[in-house]
């Protein structure tokens, strides 16, 4: 074997660009599957419109279709009424990774990084070769931009098939994506319809219609007018700030001095703390940013720590609100009761952050499962990765036998509740771009604590009163059960008419009600309910159309067994012996039983 | 039979008169109440001029509420089958008595013990004998051998028959569970009441009684009511002395000797019919386990729980001085013994010097 000289094996190297690396690790943002990846590319075209419509302080209308071309390959359309872009910037916001808006200002959008539309895309493009196409309108009296997109892998820079203008007569402003790409659509638990419906629900506001792969539109009207407060952007906080962005800060900043920078580049930074920061860092406040070396900026990372700064402002973060978050829960749950807390704002890694958490309990809940988890960061449903999530562990490390639920020692409880989790930041700590799942931050969890906490102590009065009400129903069917025997006691011993005895009957009703008092009654009270709602995403995940099919399948099993029955009885009618009567016999009740599932199996 | 009839009448008036009082109640929409004595120790006195365990006026009151309508249910069905037995002068045993609550639906019984102190309520409420509202119960009532004759009714004739207890043989005469309505004729010196079925089979084994001129009746333990009442009718017709032959331990002592003299807690209500006042103590003693030098077996646990617990609350034995000091003795002692451990000097020393001995020296009785 010949050596290779380093010369050589340099020649091999070269940059990789982020589109080259992404379309090898495409899981790392969530396009698994080919299921998980149509889901994702609906999560990042929904999240995109809503923030561009909040943002323009527009009402979203959003509308989904998913269109089946083949077995495998499916269009997905996505169809916004927000403020849509202008010309120049479709390329880059569609077609270059982590090119975005959202990256170096801090505000709770869903959107963070710039990675996932254009990820989808590049997604689409692996799977069908296909462009994407872009159509956007900003203003009632222009024609729209329809741009046909590609991503240079090479180079991550868009790559533009065609462009041309065109009448978009029906949208005064908006953007629409279409883009093809290898999925498999199936109904059920983590699916395109639970996670727009989940969408819906922490959304009360955005109007959401949805076209299925079987031509089922769903359409999730708002329930409210008001748009949710306007995010405001927040400069990081120095508690925040990690040393290599420091670094980069530094490099880019327009500020002549350090003091200039600390004070402008940062929230809760005046003159006084600037002073003492440098201070801390060993460093004059006259010095200019760009000078800071490397060492330099590591002292001034100490700098921070030691510096004694006051929280960041919590008004940036706005959260869905307790009643809001209660009512959507009350459109998917029917329930007994309901209850919901939103914690006041607090800081990890100088982040401001809420938690609000909300809880519906008994009902038509089944009460031997595990409780039902639903989470969400910045108004964005959550449906992967449950298990590595810090809502998850959060409430593992609740103590919920002393709110009434079932829990074995840091395990999931058990009981007929659902638990919804909501997470509002100016940076949401996911575990991973693909954004399923909340990092432990022992601040975080803290907060999702006291909040479930908070609930958890509502609800226990709840099922300690609902137990109350079902020993005192006890005891009344105990005492109507035993009333009759009273009465026809008193008719044997002073042989009594009928009339007499329903008598004896009424007033001992009354007697003994009246010594127990009024009965409370718990009932389902929810005219917020929506059955259609709840059912989406409820069902099996089954791929559609195969219903059918099983069942023909489980009659045939049926048959099956009737046919070999019927063999058992000629066996039997052979051997002539003296239990052949009481053989047929067992053989017939076996039918009727069989039958009997047969039926229910139907059913 | 005219006075039989006669006090049936007064116990089908009693129920009627509770059902009318609890019906009355209920039609003024208040919680009827059934009211019976309280059936324990704590609620009886020894008194000693009348030799029994007098029943006290501490009553209870079962009130209809939730929680005892089932009980209070039951009770009044109890009360009508008890009525009709009566009118129909029939008996049912305390068995079939719980079968026939299969009848009730949702009110049955479900194991008997919970018909049967039902039925003991019941027997409180009316005060009177459980015979007496048609129930019997299905323990026999003891075994009698020796110079009596039983006066008895056939019964399909109803003619008199004379049943000779000497002529048993090995075997001997089983007392009816209802012996109101016996005579007897004898001339017997004694009664010879004796704990074990052993002791009794080895004296009617030696004809004990025709040396001694006695009757012999084996109790089997506590004795029954049947055998209190057939012991207390028999002493109390023919003016016989009665003399208790028991283990010496403290359930001799305590439950079985006892009982038979004075009643019971549980039957505070009838103790004045089943009662023996006249019986007296002649064995085992503590003091015969060191004079006769006895094997003994150790006390257990729950044998000196049972001594402290008459020394302190059984108003017999709080009367009762040399009941304390003997129960003291014995705890002291801490070992019991047997009847048949007089075997140990020879299998008829309980013949021919125990019980002669005994019955001479009446300061080795006891009370």
């Amino acid at each position: 074997m010949t050596r290779k000289s380093a010369e050589e094996l340099a020649k091999k190297a070269r940059q990789i660009s982020i589109s080259e690396f992404f379309e090898k690790n495409r899981h790392l943002l969530g396009f698994d599957n080919p299921r998980k990846a149509l889901l994702i590319a609906v999560k990042e075209a929904v999240d995109n419109a809503l923030d561009a419509c909040e943002e323009a302080r527009i009402l979203p209308e959003i509308s989904i279709e998913l269109i089946q071309l083949n077995d495998t390959l499916f269009r997905m359309i996505v169809e916004d009424n927000g403020p849509g872009i202008i010309e120049s910037q479709i390329p880059k916001i569609f077609a270059k990774l982590l090119y975005g808006s959202k990256f170096h200002k801090l505000s709770s959008t869903r959107g963070q990084q710039g990675i996932g539309i254009s990820a989808t895309l590049l997604y689409g493009q692996l799977t069908t070769g296909r462009p994407a196409v872009i159509l956007s309108k900003i203003n009632k009296d222009k024609e729209a931009d329809k741009i046909k997109l590609k991503i240079n892998t090479q180079t991550n820079n868009p790559d533009i098939v065609s462009s041309e203008k065109v009448e978009w007569a029906e949208k005064n402003h908006g953007t629409r994506i279409e883009i093809d790409m290898e999925g498999a659509y199936l109904k059920g638990k983590q699916s395109v319809d639970e996670y727009l419906k989940e969408t819906a629900i922490v959304n009360p506001h955005l109007t959401l219609i949805y076209t299925n792969p079987n031509a089922e539109q769903i359409i999730f009207p708002r329930v409210t007018e008001e748009m949710p407060a306007e995010i405001k952007e927040i400069k990081p906080h120095p508690y925040g700030i990690e040393l290599g962005r420091l670094i980069k800060m530094l490099e880019v900043t327009a500020a002549k001095t350090m003091q200039q920078f600390l004070t402008t580049e940062f929230v809760r930074v005046g003159p006084g703390t600037a002073k003492e920061i440098c201070q801390n860092s060993a460093l004059l406040p006259k010095t200019k940013p760009k000078k800071i070396t490397r060492e330099m900026a590591e002292g001034l990372y100490q700098g921070i720590k030691k510096t004694k700064i006051i929280s960041p402002p919590t008004d940036c973060i706005s959260p869905i609100g307790a009643e809001e978050l209660e009512k959507g829960l009350r459109k998917e749950i029917n329930a007994e009761f309901y209850c919901s807390t939103t914690r006041p704002p607090s800081v990890y890694r100088g982040n401001p952050f809420i938690i609000e958490v909300a809880l519906a309990f008994g009902g038509e809940q089944e009460a031997d499962k595990t409780v039902r988890i639903m989470r969400f960061a910045n108004r964005v449903p959550l449906l992967y990765q449950q298990g590595a999530c810090a809502i998850t562990s959060s409430i593992m490390n609740t103590a919920w036998r002393n709110y009434g639920l079932q829990q074995s020692r840091t395990s999931i409880p058990v009981g007929p509740c659902t638990i919804v989790v909501h997470m509002t930041s100016v940076w949401v700590p996911f575990t991973s771009e693909s954004k399923e799942a909340l990092a432990n931050y022992n601040e975080i969890v803290k907060e999702i604590k006291l909040a479930l906490q908070e609930c958890g102590r509502k609800l226990v009065s709840f099922v300690n009163k609902k137990k109350k009400i079902k020993d005192e129903g006890k005891k009344r069917s105990y005492i109507e059960k035993y009333i009759p025997h009273v009465a026809e006691a008193l008719r044997e011993l002073l042989g009594l008419d009928e009339i007499t005895k329903k008598k004896i009957e009424d007033n001992l009703g009354e007697i003994l009600e009246h010594t127990r008092g009024e009965l409370e009654e718990i009932k389902i009270d929810n005219p917020d309910y929506d059955p259609e709602l709840a059912k989406i995403g409820s069902e099996k995940a089954e791929l559609s159309g195969t219903l059918k099919d099983k069942k023909s399948l489980k009659s045939n099993e049926v048959k099956e067994i009737k046919k070999v029955q019927e063999k058992k009885e000629d066996i039997i009618e052979n051997n002539v012996e003296n239990n052949v009567e009481n053989n047929v016999e067992n053989n017939k009740e076996d039918d009727i039983t069989t039958n009997g599932n047969k039926q229910t199996t139907l059913i | 039979m005219a006075t039989k009839t006669g006090k049936q009448n007064i116990v089908i008036k009693k129920i009627e008169e509770l059902a009318k009082d609890v019906w009355n109640t209920i039609s003024r929409l208040k919680q009827p109440e059934l009211e019976m004595p309280i059936r324990a120790l704590s609620n009886v006195k020894y008194d000693e001029k009348e030799g029994y365990f007098k029943i006290q006026d501490r009553v209870k009151l079962r009130t209809l509420t939730a929680s005892t309508i089932k009980t209070f249910a039951q009770s009044l069905r109890m009360m009508g089958l008890s009525k009709s037995l009566i009118e129909a002068e029939d008996i049912a045993t305390k068995r079939e008595a719980y079968y026939v609550s299969k009848n009730w639906g949702d009110a049955r019984f479900k194991e008997q013990p919970e018909s049967d102190t039902v039925m003991d309520d019941i027997e409180a409420m009316m005060r009177v004998n459980r015979e007496q509202i048609g129930f019997i119960p299905e323990e026999k009532g003891g075994d009698v051998a020796g110079k009596l004759i039983v006066i008895d009714k056939d019964q399909d004739t109803g003619k008199e028959i004379k049943i000779d207890c000497t002529k048993f043989g090995s075997g001997a005469y089983s007392v009816p569970s209802s012996v109101e309505e016996l005579r007897f004729e004898t001339n017997a010196k004694f009664i010879l009441a004796i704990e074990t079925a052993g002791m009794f089979q080895r004296l009617v084994k030696h004809n004990y009684w025709k040396k001694s001129d006695c009757i012999l009746i084996s109790m089997g333990g506590v004795p029954t009511r049947a055998c209190r009442r057939f012991i207390r009718k028999l002493a109390d017709d023919k003016k016989l002395p009665v003399y208790v032959f028991t283990d010496g331990d403290p359930y001799g002592f305590g439950s079985i000797y006892r009982t038979l003299k004075v009643g019971s807690g549980n039957a505070a209500h009838i103790n004045k019919f089943f009662c023996v006042p006249q019986a007296q103590f002649i064995g085992i003693t503590p003091q015969d386990i060191v004079d006769y030098k006895l094997p003994t077996h150790p006390l257990k646990d729950v044998d000196i729980k049972k001594i402290k617990d008459l020394i302190k609350n059984d108003p017999f034995i709080i009367h009762h001085k040399p009941w304390q000091k003997a129960l003291k003795q014995m705890a002291t002692m801490k070992v019991r013994a047997e009847q048949q451990a007089l075997a140990k000097h020879g299998l008829n020393f309980v013949i021919s010097d125990y019980l002669p001995k005994k019955l001479k020296d009446q300061k080795t009785w006891l009370p």
